[in-house]
């Protein structure tokens, strides 16, 4: 009992689930039963997949020990290079091919300059956000390219599921977590991720390729950040320049909230979806709550500084549960 | 030197200007516990993080079991059984004391390049077992190693060199920051090494520490070594004479 109750206080996604399902409750009672019902959920989870995917990449970088604020910046770059190759007349799958490829060779730069020169991840993704973002606008010529018409819709944002409750996105984001949690707790790379972000001398003692394992995560973060921004163009019908805005750091707000922490080592994919999701349901529900929208962010903020104080508490009151014997 | 497991002959090593190792000749026996002692800068570490696969020589051979070596990196010198326990721990806080034991070599159920599903049963028995082996008393191999005190991580380290059948043990610092009772446990371990067969490789400050659990004690100054000697030929005195 004892040993059941400390290995839940462990685990890091705790304080985040608890607050969802506090929350999910206060909001289906104040909006009076709109909050659950299947119209609101559809809304929810039909956008709950691009912030979660992004969410997720961030989530494991970080758990390797490193930081990535261009996300939101491969978010618009990924599928405005895609547009842009379309509208030049490449089929669709070779333009994926080639947004995917940008946003792993973005990836692998923020890596492999963090690494080479030793220079915090912080200030490489800093100037990446910059970068990136202003790649889109240039590729862009400052208007939006028109996307084809006879786009794969079907395989990406169409509802599907009983009551058309889901958008095939949200499949992709489900197979993707699926994949990554499992890489994260079941594989040796997984370990070597935890290992490296946990402590890095100790991990390269071992043997482990410490710099190929960040960069990996790099891209990782990178590829996830780009697809997720291809999902949300598709859905709305054309590649804006702005979008993603501001996602990095919200991205850090739901990997942080979901348990992720800043120093590495600690962390997992479901707290990450966790943090996405809590973030999205405060967006929805003050609304539906009737509560004045300019709340959202102080509500972020809150949540965010909440969580990590509420972790610390939980793990500190873990490790005094004494289990020698 | 028909019995010695590691040898290393005119080794050098400069370090941006600085002559750090000046052609060092030494041998390590088979099954014996030896202590490498001298002052900061001394050159120990040098040779260690040499024969640990951290740094290259920039001169000389290095044998094991007789055959000339490269070890490069880390994991070459523990593909050769040389496992290194440092001063700072070499464990991971954040990891469990079973993923820590199987850092880098974790056993899978099948892998595709390198990359492979965690098989984690064998894990968890293996390394109930391992620690048993050194005689750590830790109820569980789930417990996370940033729980456990400087000892007991320096047992689970030994642990792991002993579970992946090490032939040679360096030990750097590891009495470092522990309490009487922790460092005398650590002292133990060295001592047991030798019913296992393996050959230890202390290295200290602490000459008490030294004279406590080797068998033969050397001692390094200026990137050279100034005495090599059996230790009931020798005594604290002298060494810190040289020194």
């Amino acid at each position: 009992m004892k040993r059941l109750f400390k290995t839940y206080l462990e685990k890091p996604e705790l304080a985040g689930l608890i607050l969802l399902v506090l929350l999910v409750v206060l909001f289906q009672v104040r909006s009076h039963g709109v909050f659950l019902n299947a119209d609101n959920l559809r809304g929810i989870l039909g956008i709950l997949p691009e912030a979660g995917l992004v969410a997720i990449g961030v989530t494991i970088l970080m758990i390797s020990g490193e930081f990535d604020l261009s996300v939101g910046s491969v978010f618009a770059l990924m599928p405005m290079t895609m547009a842009v190759l379309m509208v030049h007349g490449a089929p669709f799958q070779l333009a994926l091919l080639a947004g995917l490829l940008v946003s792993a060779a973005i990836g692998f730069i923020n890596g492999y300059v963090t690494i080479r020169f030793a220079i915090p991840s912080f200030i490489t993704t800093l100037g990446m956000l910059f970068m990136a973002r202003s790649l889109t606008v240039v590729v862009s010529g400052g208007f939006p390219p028109l996307l084809p018409v006879d786009l794969p819709n079907w395989l990406f944002t169409s509802f599907v599921g009983p009551g058309n409750m889901f958008r095939m996105s949200f499949l992709w984001f489900v197979a993707v977590a699926v994949l990554t949690s499992l890489m994260l707790s079941r594989t040796n790379f997984g370990n070597w991720i935890k290992a490296t972000g946990g402590f890095m001398p100790a991990a390269a003692a071992m043997g482990i390729p410490t710099a190929r394992v960040k960069i990996i995560c790099f891209m990782l973060c990178s590829v996830l950040s780009g697809f997720a921004g291809m999902l949300q163009v598709l859905r709305l019908g054309s590649p804006l320049p702005s979008i993603g805005e501001g996602m990095e750091l919200q991205a850090v707000a739901s990997a942080v909230i979901g348990g992720a922490s800043l120093l590495g080592g600690i962390g997992t994919v479901m707290g990450g979806i966790i943090g996405t999701t809590l973030i999205r349901v405060i967006d929805n529900g003050l609304v539906l709550s009737h509560v004045d929208a300019n709340w959202f962010k102080f509500a972020i903020g809150f949540l965010t500084i909440f969580a990590v104080v509420a972790n610390a508490w939980m793990r500190k009151r873990a490790k005094a549960i004494k289990m020698e014997g | 030197m028909n019995d010695a497991i590691i040898s290393v002959r005119d080794l050098h090593k400069w370090y941006s200007g600085v002559h750090a190792l000046k052609g060092v000749t030494l041998a390590f026996k088979r099954g014996e516990a030896l202590g490498l002692v001298g002052d900061n800068g001394a050159g120990k570490s040098t040779l260690i993080n040499i024969l640990s696969g951290v740094h290259r020589a920039d001169q000389g051979e290095i044998q094991v079991e007789g055959r000339p070596v490269s070890i490069a990196t880390p994991r070459d010198a523990m593909d050769l059984g040389i496992e290194t326990i440092y001063q700072y721990n070499s464990m991971v806080p954040t990891m469990s004391i079973a993923r820590n034991l199987f850092i880098g070599r974790e056993p899978t159920r099948f892998s595709v390049l390198g990359v492979g599903i965690l098989d984690q049963k064998k894990m968890a028995e293996e390394s109930i077992r391992a620690i048993a082996n050194v005689d750590l008393h830790l109820r569980s191999p789930d417990a996370l190693v940033g729980e456990l005190s400087g000892g007991q991580r320096q047992g689970v380290a030994i642990a792991r060199a002993m579970h992946f059948k090490s032939k040679v043990m360096i030990l750097d610092e590891p009495t470092n920051h522990l309490s009487v009772k922790e460092t005398n446990k650590v002292i133990g371990f060295v001592r047991g090494l030798k019913e296992q067969g393996v050959t230890g490789v202390f290295i200290s400050h602490n000459m008490h520490h030294v004279f406590d659990c080797c068998d033969r004690i050397v001692a390094m100054a200026r990137g050279e070594v100034v005495l090599d000697k059996r230790i009931e030929d020798t005594s604290i005195e002298e060494v810190h004479g040289v020194l």
